[in-house]
């Protein structure tokens, strides 16, 4: 177990490196860069002089050099003008739009982002598994078709539109401020346990309004899975064993049917943090979805390439947990190889 | 303690009636079935599939699936422990009284020993449910009583097979953990459900006599449900034959195998194939099938020129599979599916190819076929008169060569493709290899299905809405498209009813004998070889361990593996009954325990001597130094 852990670690370095190259070559393949855009926009307006300062950040950030330098010089791996100072070195890049450190742009979004990918996984599986098995235990009863009703609804309304509504009712009902992570009073504050509370809180509408897609493509794989399984020979046989119904679903099929479940949790990520730019920027949530859109379109290539590979870091640890997870459920991944006839 | 009434049966079943709801209304899938079981004793329960009796061990157990209802009768249980009756059949499925028997005085084994056990959970954990459940044990105890019914079934180290999963374990020791699961709670009636279809004769005949031991030991009825006539005159004091859900005859094996009475029963033992059939003897299906030969077939064979030279011949085929494993204690492991493995098959002949499961014989029908690349050795196989190596052929002769060689599959559900008409199935072949226009495919095609004893009107039809024997012919259909030379059948009727196998061997021979067919014939069922094959090769451990004519190999088999082969079928009769203890002795398919000249260890070869004209036998000798 600790050897396929450790196998499975190691195995994230080379693709790291991968993805982290991929994701520079793409966001280098659009003609240009965010100083030459500027350098464009200022020759149009007639400012010579600030050119020569452009030109003085481009070598400052190495971006006279060539492909494949800029890129090691990005991840850390080559000196550039400063020496090593790339990512491995800690060093997540400068960004021109905010003519800051990426660190300081989006430092305080990660932790939110985090917080709240992570909040919508629980609900997502929270919601969806005790959903699921009622829905393939109860296969065509009324609580089947009223939640696959519920479900369809979820993935067919638009999340933003979804996301106005539940706020405003919360903000009749419980008199929550409308947008944010928190209430304004807190912003800027230091933590306190109110601000906590604040931010639990401001968690809910959001994490219902991303998680809803995703509950609902849950439940209806959760209940496939289930259904497939629940026909099995070996359900027949603890059957006969005198188990209860319930007893018997939970020790036996629901295992079964919980590989491809908890399979999904790496694929979840990248899914959440695309899926919820809309919704981030409609509820003026702090993370980093919004960011990366603005990062995509002014071409602030290290930040947006920073973005790009923390959601790649992020899916990678979902991948690595759901592959141990796996392994602790399923014998045969742990013991694998072994003879199948 | 009071004795329980002696005479009184442990199960009573009176007039049982079960309605299955369909596609298109209620179907009676038992009709008015009354069934005793005595204390003790072994009924066994014959019909061919889809015959109810199936059903009425789901509904002695409660465990009808959704569709199924019980109408009327009585399922009356008579527990000999506490001497009470009770009548299942007024129970309902999920009450605590119902789960209270289910498994605990009335257990089940199941046909399939791969699928029956959860592959998630250890062996020791899914029998140790059984007593925690019912007799509130601890885990401790659990585990203890988990283990000495392991091994009262004979498991090879109980203490460490409780923490083993069941993909680590073979068919056989799967199917041993079954019984032993049905056993737990020493359960007044044990329903046995084709508890050894799956298994390989071996096997089958040591399962079997493990569950008349155990069966002594515990003083339990068996309910015995099956189709195989020669497990039930092994076995059973009582027989009931099953037909659409009504009980035809019933009564001891005595009455029924030596007086027959019902036109049914005495139609179900003339399809089972025997070894003391007279030469040119037929089996008579209960449902004959009417077939037309297909013109093409036979105008192609007189295109083909005769010559009398070995078809295919295998020469020291060797096949290592190396097995990776990647959990704890890595380290790959080595299968021998083929160590030097030499036939000839002549043109025009049939060789049956007989072992057990894991003894190579897939193995060398993928060889022969081109889907497998042997890892030493040659595969000569003759075309238009030249022998030529099929690791040699270029991707276009290799293409050409698959309308030479054609393969019958082992299971009829899924190996045709269920969204495409039959029409669809039996023309592919001919557009994938270009033959004809769209018109001349046609007639080939209503050819075919005519020649296998189907209408022009099935050609319509999705495989879903035919039985298994009727797709096995359409397969056969689909496999004569192209006019081969050489048909290869992979255990083509071990997955059908003993009557559609009759009706299928008889389709086979048929087809050889008009059509000048070459057959290789892998099955691990030496009576089905027997009546088909006119040669038989014998496979253990990846070699092979003899080959002969057929009658040589029934009357005259030297190497102790045929023998004990021979030694372990059922036979459908009582006065060939097995000899259950000297057969579990043996350990005949361990290459090593084998005496001698008949030892082969590690690294000999495995070279076969002629001892009769035609009648190779295996004598391994020290490998010779490699040149």
């Amino acid at each position: 177990m600790l050897r396929y852990t450790l196998r499975r670690l190691l195995g994230m370095v080379p693709t790291l490196l991968v993805i982290s190259f991929l994701i520079f070559l793409i966001i280098e393949l659009p003609p240009g860069d965010y100083l030459t855009n500027q350098i464009a926009a200022l020759r149009a307006a007639g400012e010579a002089a600030s050119a020569d300062k452009i030109a003085f950040l481009r070598t400052e950030f190495a971006l006279d050099r060539p492909f494949l330098e800029r890129y090691l010089i990005w991840i850390g791996l080559w000196p550039g003008p400063a020496g090593f100072s790339g990512l491995l070195q800690g060093n997540w890049g400068w960004s021109f739009e905010y003519n800051q450190p990426v660190q300081t742009v989006i430092g305080p979004a990660l932790p939110l982002t985090i917080i709240l990918n992570f909040a919508t996984i629980l609900f997502v599986y929270a919601v969806s598994l005790p959903i699921g098995v009622y829905s393939a235990m109860r296969q065509y009863s009324f609580g089947d078709y009223f939640f696959t009703f519920i479900g369809y609804i979820g993935l067919a309304t638009p999340n933003f539109l979804l996301g106005l509504i539940l706020l405003y009712y919360f903000n009749v009902w419980f008199g929550m401020s409308i947008g944010g992570l928190m209430d304004p009073q807190y912003v800027d504050q230091p933590w306190s346990l109110e601000k906590v509370g604040s931010v639990l809180s401001h968690l809910i509408v959001p994490t219902i309004v991303i998680g809803t897609a995703g509950t609902a493509g849950m439940i209806r794989r959760l209940r496939a899975n289930l259904l497939d399984e629940l026909d099995r020979q070996y359900v027949t046989t603890a059957r006969a064993k005198g188990l209860s119904e319930n007893r018997l679903v939970a020790k036996y099929p629901l295992r079964m049917a919980l590989n491809p479940f908890v399979a999904d949790i790496g694929n979840l990520i990248p899914s959440l943090v695309s899926g919820s730019v809309i919704v981030s920027v409609v509820l003026n949530l702090p993370t980093v979805g919004p960011i990366l859109l603005d990062a995509l379109q002014s071409q602030d290539q290290f930040l947006a390439g920073f973005i790009l590979l923390f959601v790649a870091i992020l899916t990678l640890i979902g991948m690595l947990i759901s592959d141990i997870l796996l392994a602790v459920l399923d014998p045969r991944i742990r013991l694998g190889g072994a003879v199948r006839r | 303690m009071r004795q329980a009434d002696p005479a009184l049966p442990v199960l009573d079943i009176r007039d049982l009636v079960i309605d299955f709801a369909g596609d298109d209304g209620m179907m009676r899938a038992v009709d008015g079935v009354s069934l005793r079981v005595p204390r003790g004793s072994t009924v066994a329960l014959v019909g061919e599939s889809g015959s109810g009796k199936t059903v009425i061990s789901q509904a002695i157990l409660g465990i009808l699936p959704k569709k199924g209802r019980v109408v009327s009768g009585q399922m009356l249980f008579s527990d000999p422990q506490s001497d009470k009756t009770v009548d299942l059949a007024a129970l309902h499925p999920s009450s605590s009284a119902m789960r209270a028997i289910r498994g605990d005085r009335i257990s089940i084994v199941f046909q399939e020993p791969m699928t029956a056990l959860s592959p998630l959970h250890t062996i020791g954990d899914q029998l140790g449910e059984v007593v925690r459940l019912h007799r509130g044990a601890s885990e401790k105890e659990a585990r203890q009583i988990s283990a000495e019914m392991l091994r009262l079934v004979q498991f090879p180290d109980p203490e460490r097979a409780l923490s083993v999963y069941p993909f680590e374990l073979s068919g056989g020791l799967r199917q041993r953990a079954v019984i032993a699961m049905a056993l737990m709670c020493q359960p007044a009636l044990l329903i046995a459900d084709e508890p050894t279809t799956a298994l390989d004769v071996t096997i089958q005949a040591e399962v079997l006599y493990l569950i008349r031991r155990v069966q002594a030991e515990l003083h339990m009825a068996v309910l015995l449900i099956t189709h195989d006539f020669g497990v039930v005159a092994n076995m059973a004091d009582y027989v009931s034959v099953i037909y659409r859900g009504r009980i035809m005859e019933s009564g001891t094996i005595d009455d029924v195998f030596r007086r027959p009475g019902h036109p049914y029963l005495k139609s179900l033992l003339n399809a089972v194939p025997r070894f003391d059939m007279a030469p040119g003897e037929r089996l008579q299906p209960i449902r004959p099938i009417e077939t037309r030969p297909a013109m093409f077939l036979h105008q192609a064979r007189e295109a083909k020129p005769i010559v009398s030279a070995p078809l295919l011949e295998l020469k020291g085929v060797s096949k290592l599979y190396h097995l990776r494993r990647t959990g704890p204690g890595a380290g790959s492991r080595t299968i021998r599916a083929m160590d030097e493995v030499s036939l000839k098959v002549e043109r025009g002949e049939c060789l049956g190819l007989v072992g057990q499961s894991g003894s190579g014989k897939t193995t060398t029908a993928k060889v022969i076929l081109g889907a497998e690349t042997p890892d030493a050795g040659k595969v000569l196989y003759r075309f238009n008169g030249e022998a030529r190596d099929l690791t040699g052929l270029t991707s276009a002769e290799r293409f050409a060569f698959r309308r030479r060689v054609q393969l019958i599959f082992q299971d009829p559900f899924s190996s045709l493709s269920p969204r495409m008409t039959v029409r669809d199935i039996l023309a592919e072949p001919l557009i994938i290899h270009d033959v004809g226009s769209p018109d001349e495919r046609y007639e080939r095609v209503k050819e075919l299905i005519r020649m296998v004893g189907l209408n022009v009107s099935h050609l319509r039809r999705y495989p879903h809405s035919f039985s298994g024997g009727q797709r096995q012919r359409i397969g056969i259909a689909r496999a004569l498209a192209l006019a081969p030379e050489m048909l290869l059948c992979d255990e083509p009727v071990s997955a059908l009813d003993v009557s559609v196998q009759a009706q299928i061997l008889n389709l086979l021979k048929d087809l050889k004998a008009e059509l000048g067919l070459t057959f290789v014939f892998v099955s691990h069922n030496l009576a089905v070889v027997d009546y088909i094959a006119d040669r038989v090769a014998v496979m253990c451990a990846g070699r092979i361990v003899e080959i002969a004519g057929k009658k040589a190999i029934i009357e005259d088999a030297r190497h102790p593996y045929t023998q004990a082969l021979l030694k372990a079928i059922p036979t459908p009769s009582l006065d060939q009954k097995l000899d259950f203890a000297a057969l579990t002795e043996s350990g005949a398919s361990d290459p090593v325990q084998w005496p001698e000249p008949y030892r082969l260890l590690d690294g000999m070869h495995p070279a076969l001597q002629e001892v009769a004209p035609g009648h190779l036998v295996c004598m391994p000798r020290a490998r010779q130094k490699a040149a």
